[in-house]
């Protein structure tokens, strides 16, 4: 570390003005408060300056996504070897841990490796061509995107969906912190109207199943919203909730997540550490949070009471379980430029989202799944609801001067 | 007419050619955004559409610059509507007579011309208070640098959304996924929203090259 030190120090002349690489100035800054924490002090006044700046906030969020990634690649694996009929269960599956992981890997590593390589591209030029600095911010942006994309989704896609998330959903509003929408959603918001039939769908979220070599005789990859989905509508006629209840995974597959899914987002134990670790740190809002789970239980309960077709009369806690709830509660809902900024607001932003993912869910056949587009609407409503609550707030302690003199 | 200015004298030229550039209806004063996200998914359409708004735009101005001087003032709306439609009529009959495919891909949009605010605008705020021929250079001018951003954005909007120009097949069928290739239609640039980024993006590359347009 010493010598690492030194060694940037020395070359640090070198990219101040005048330097032989001032052009690449914006570069060096972004190595080197990567690597180090900038000792930068306030020029006026007296403030505290905590070290945690932007890029430790974001590595703790990195480091919270690790057990997702970690089981998501184990995942696409397990999924595959399942449609091959090669394992059953997940005990099977633990003599050949390995080569099941590997395949998983191989499978997850390449969308990583181009979400970033291309993200960062984007990050690092406009960072040239605008003379700022790096934006940290593509860091989070860069695992989430891979995490919320099926096995089997084209390179070039991601590549498509990143340049244009970072490019009109964060560069043209000015960079990190001031972008209305979470860019990683908005990738995935891109491919999902830009290409829907593979991101949507029975076939896509199990890798090869596409393809369709070698996959046994009757195997379906419908995720648990997918079947969910048969509640509703025409099917529903012959169906109860018991019969629904048994074509969905178990409670237990469900929250360890051995179903089929977009990468990161199928185990809720995975999801429950980072989450653990984001409440620690507070990193992540835990108001956020609890008012997500609080607004979908809410509606979830509701819809028992009228029960018009099996899906209504679903028990509530289901919805937090299947699909991406749990995963965009905890990584995409909280975060910190894109949701409300008071505490008050926090709450409010979490019920309704919690409430409009799970009435997208029940009542739009469209959309089997509706956190995305239901953080994304949240999302535009923030700063609106902020605005409310200030102005409520200083209102109140008006009216209380008012009282007092 | 005392000063005798010829058919295209540069300041005449400047009205044809502004409107491609420093005074684009579109990009520069944001007006007929409706239409652009209406007629241009297909390229033809929006080739027809374009030529369609320059002749009605053109004549119109002609006609009420010839007329401007026995309008009265507080019924002038109204007569620039009478006017106006009359053209989209024609437009519309034409259409449906020589090009009913077209014309019944545009549907409605054709007799929408009435209320494009290029129009009205270009009336409202050269017509009237200029001689003819300038006015109808201005009103051609304006409508054609309305058609540019139409076919430039439907050239886009076909190419990557259907994979087609003027309905010839541009991407070869085995690049598509289904036929075993690597390559999917780009479904957003079929909805209109994406339009809207488009329109974005082309303001952006123009005032970048135009800084006097960027306001402070």
């Amino acid at each position: 570390m010493k010598f690492l030190h030194r060694f940037i120090n020395k070359i640090k002349p070198s990219f101040e003005k005048g330097g032989k690489f001032s052009k690449l100035h914006s570069v060096f800054e972004g190595f080197e408060t990567f690597l180090f924490v900038p000792n930068t002090v306030t020029a006026q006044g007296v403030h505290i300056r905590d070290c945690v700046d932007l890029k430790r906030i974001m590595s703790v969020v990195v480091f919270a996504l690790m057990p997702c990634l970690l089981f998501g690649m184990w995942n696409t694996g397990y999924q595959h070897f399942r449609s091959v009929g090669l394992v059953q269960n997940p005990a099977d599956a633990v003599q050949s841990f390995w080569t099941i992981f590997w395949f998983g890997f191989w499978k997850v590593l390449p969308i990583i490796v181009v979400s970033y390589v291309v993200g960062l591209g984007v990050e690092f030029t406009a960072a040239q061509i605008r003379g700022h600095e790096i934006n940290e911010g593509f860091l989070v942006s860069g695992m989430l995107i891979p995490l919320i994309m099926p096995a089997d989704i084209p390179l070039w896609m991601v590549a498509l969906a990143t340049i244009f998330a970072v490019v009109i959903g964060k560069e043209v509003f000015g960079g990190t912190g001031m972008n209305i929408w979470n860019p990683a959603l908005l990738a995935r918001a891109f491919i999902f109207f830009s290409y829907p039939s593979q991101i949507s769908g029975d076939k896509v979220w199990i890798a090869g199943l596409t393809e369709g070599t070698g996959v046994i005789d009757g195997f379906s990859g419908a995720t648990p919203l997918a079947i969910a989905t048969g509640g509703t509508g025409d099917t529903a006629a012959s169906m109860t909730v018991e019969s629904l209840q048994q074509q969905l995974p178990s409670i237990y597959d469900m929250f360890m997540g051995f179903i089929p899914g977009s990468i990161g987002e199928t185990s809720k134990l995975a999801i429950l550490l980072g989450a653990i670790v984001l409440l620690i740190t507070g990193v992540g809002s835990w108001r956020i949070m609890l008012a997500t789970v609080i607004g979908a239980l809410g509606v979830g309960y509701l819809c028992n009471l009228f029960a018009a077709n099996p899906y209504m009369a679903l028990p509530p806690y289901y919805h937090l379980l299947m699909g991406g709830f749990a995963f965009g509660a905890v990584f995409m809902a909280t975060d910190p430029v894109t949701a409300s900024q008071t505490n008050t607001g926090k709450w409010i932003y979490g019920l309704l989202l919690g409430m409009i993912i799970v009435v997208i869910r029940i009542f739009n056949p469209a959309y089997p799944e509706g956190v995305m587009l239901a953080i994304l609407l949240m999302n535009t409503f923030a700063p609106l609801i902020d605005y409310y609550v200030v102005g409520a707030n200083i209102n109140r302690r008006l009216k209380r001067a008012k009282a007092k003199s | 007419m005392n000063q005798k200015e010829s058919l295209f004298s540069s300041k005449n030229l400047k009205l044809l050619t502004a409107p491609f550039n420093e005074s684009n209806p579109v990009i520069v004063m944001v007006l007929g955004i409706c239409s652009v996200l209406a007629v241009t998914v297909k390229l033809q359409p929006a080739i027809v559409m374009g030529l369609s708004v320059t002749i009605v735009c053109g004549f119109s101005c002609l006609i009420i610059s010839l007329l401007r001087n026995t309008i009265p003032n507080r019924i002038r709306i109204i007569v620039q509507l009478v006017v106006v439609a009359t053209f989209v009529i024609l437009i519309d009959q034409v259409l449906k007579a020589f090009a009913y495919q077209t014309s019944k891909q545009l549907s409605v949009f054709v007799g929408l011309i009435i209320t494009n605010c290029i129009i009205m605008g270009r009336i409202e705020a050269f017509a009237l208070g200029n001689k003819p021929l300038p006015a109808f250079l201005d009103g051609i001018g304006s409508g054609a640098g309305y058609g540019a951003i139409l076919v430039t954005i439907a050239f886009i909007r076909e190419l990557f959304g259907s994979g087609t120009l003027l309905n010839v097949r541009i991407v070869p069928e085995s690049w598509y996924i289904q036929n075993g290739g690597f390559y999917a239609n780009n479904g957003l640039m079929i909805y209109p929203p994406m339009v809207l980024i488009l329109i974005g993006l082309f303001i952006w590359i123009h005032r970048s090259f135009n800084k006097n347009l960027i306001g402070k």
